[in-house]
């Protein structure tokens, strides 16, 4: 079980790290696109499950730190300021702000009135995206150029590509040091029985609230590579949808572990995509059901993996690979 | 100086009196059991101590220092630890690891992102002497929701003792446990007892009696008699009020 543990994230981090080779080989340079999308939710999914599997804390509403990672790439790039340092420090520092004084009255309430909060929050700043007129309201804004990082060329996909499995790497690694460190383990004890850890002598609320921004400052990262690698900066990245989605990656993978997410968001993406484009020439139409109707497949699939798997899709590969092995 | 005065407390919950007017301390050193029937308003009386809910009115006093308002954790790092009368421990974590994060709660602050929290020495040293401490050294790599009853309780005594109280507030320790258990921690109280000022909630006569230095019979939220066990054995009002209906049953 122990050597598993170890052994997947080196395989899963190998694997991602060779998708741009095997594009380059199969002269398939979409593969670079899915796999790059896949990354920056995955990245957002792992920042989520930092309070929602580890502190027990359920936000309905990250999608909120999506839109601010990548309306701060849009909105500086519109006044045609394109350093990438300018974009992440706007970026990180907005969602900062805004984490902290939404987290200090989230946090006073729990359970479904905190599930409630986050997402009224959300939509909030959801409606106050589509109300910026001079930054496209509804339609977003498109961005003309990728954040300039020094020598670093964004421009180039493959470039944009490693950059992003960086990041996520590190994330990974840095989060492991985290919940097992003395503040992941307070973390994991309000899941476990808050009023406990109380009695026990933490001031709980502010390990929350740390927990809280550091896990909506993972979110705008994401959303600033987002809007790189899409080139847009649109409301619908915070659409309440959005916040659902990183929930369910979040479920589909597994969300006692920091990888289970990462997975959830590769596998729940990589379904998405191959039933959008299900080209078998089965008879009877069955491709355009396929095509039209993917969402129920794909609910259908979330359901059986969360009933059946109860570590979810991660969890179980670990567990068949320690018994295999 | 005196461990805890309360003077005067009052809790009502809508029309219900849970504490009338109470009035008791515990000296330095003492074991002082509290006595009631159900209802007696015993766990509202430790709750309040605790800071878990706050009295109406009244004060609370702790080596001389007014607590009443002081939050919960606060209460905890100056001194005062209880344990609960309903098994209340992190159930996904290994009996260890729950006395660490008693042990951690009274050691700084915890934004320490980066060393292993179960590599430290600082926090399962004094961890695995509670255990020692309360028998459960053997079942330190457990998970707590996989402890028998009698363990869990004794799980929640060691992590009350990690925290290296002054003041221990006990909440029916022995509820539900079997003769033999019982019997261990009552062994186990006997030997805290002296070196801990202890306010002992228990329905358990025997192990009261055994144990305590002074006795306070609660009574719909006003204590009717406070002595030693033999007053608190010979005053007509508890046989009347309390004892009596015992004696009768056994």
């Amino acid at each position: 079980m122990r050597d598993a543990r170890r052994a997947f994230p080196v395989v899963f981090l190998g694997l991602l790290a060779l998708v741009p080779v095997v594009a380059h080989l199969t002269g398939e340079p979409y593969y670079l696109t899915v796999f790059s999308r896949i990354m920056v939710f995955g990245l957002a999914a792992l920042g989520l499950n930092l309070i929602l599997g580890f502190g027990g804390l359920v936000s309905f509403g990250h999608a909120l730190y999506l839109g601010i990672g990548a309306y701060a790439v849009g909105i500086l790039s519109a006044h045609g300021v394109t350093s990438g340092f300018a974009h992440l420090g706007a970026a990180l520092a907005v969602g900062a702000v805004a984490a902290l004084l939404i987290g200090l009255v989230c946090l006073r309430t729990s359970g479904m009135a905190f599930i409630m909060i986050t997402l009224a929050f959300a939509q909030m700043f959801y409606f106050l995206a589509v109300g910026l007129r001079q930054y496209g309201g509804d339609d977003g804004l498109s961005i003309p150029a990728r954040s300039a990082f020094g020598p670093l060329a964004l421009q180039d996909a493959t470039v944009l590509y490693y950059v992003i499995f960086a990041l996520l790497a590190a994330t990974l690694y840095v989060l492991h040091r985290v919940v097992h460190a003395r503040f992941g383990m307070v973390l994991q004890g309000c899941r476990e029985n808050e009023r406990r850890m109380i009695a026990l002598g933490f001031p709980t609320l502010r390990y929350k609230l740390a927990a809280y921004v550091a896990s909506a400052l993972i979110c705008v990262l994401a959303g600033v590579l987002l809007a790189n690698l899409t080139q847009y900066a649109s409301p619908a990245y915070m659409q309440w949808v959005v916040s659902g989605d990183l929930i369910v990656m979040i479920l589909f993978g597994g969300m006692g572990t920091l990888l289970g997410p990462v997975v959830g968001a590769a596998a729940i993406i990589a379904i998405e995509d191959v039933l959008t484009a299900f080209r078998l020439g089965l008879p009877w139409g069955i491709d355009q059901v396929v095509n039209a109707h993917w969402m129920a497949i794909l609910g259908a699939l979330i359901i059986v993996v969360v009933l059946t798997l109860k570590q979810g899709l991660y969890g179980w590969l670990v567990h068949r690979a320690a018994r295999a092995g | 100086m005196t461990p805890l005065v309360v003077a005067g407390l009052q809790k009502r919950f809508g029309g219900l009196a849970a504490t009338d007017g109470l009035d008791l301390t515990v000296a330095g050193g003492e074991l002082h059991a509290v006595i009631g029937p159900n209802g007696a308003g015993k766990t509202t009386l430790i709750n309040q101590l605790s800071g878990e809910i706050r009295p109406d009115a009244g004060r609370i006093e702790f080596q001389g220092v007014d607590i009443t308002h002081a939050p919960a954790h606060r209460r905890s790092l100056i001194g005062i630890s209880r344990s609960y009368q309903i098994t209340s421990v992190l159930r996904g974590f290994t009996a260890l690891q729950n006395v660490a994060m008693a042990v951690q709660a009274h050691a700084g602050h915890s934004f320490g992102f980066w060393s292993p929290a179960a590599r430290d020495r600082a926090l399962t040293g004094p961890a695995a002497a509670a255990l020692e401490q309360v028998g459960l050294a053997h079942r330190a790599q457990a998970r707590a929701d996989e402890l028998a009853h009698g363990e869990q309780r004794q799980l929640e005594l060691a992590m009350a003792l990690a925290t290296r109280p002054r003041l221990l507030l006990l909440d029916e320790p022995m509820a539900g446990m079997s003769q033999r258990e019982a019997e261990n921690i009552v062994a186990l109280l006997a030997a805290l007892k002296g070196r801990y000022s202890i306010l002992l909630v228990e329905h358990d006569m025997d192990a009261v009696f055994a144990l305590a230095d002074r006795i306070t019979v609660l009574v719909y939220g006003r204590a009717i008699a406070c002595g030693t066990t033999d007053e608190i054995r010979a005053s007509p009002q508890v046989r009347e009020a309390y004892l009596g209906d015992e004696e009768a049953e056994a």
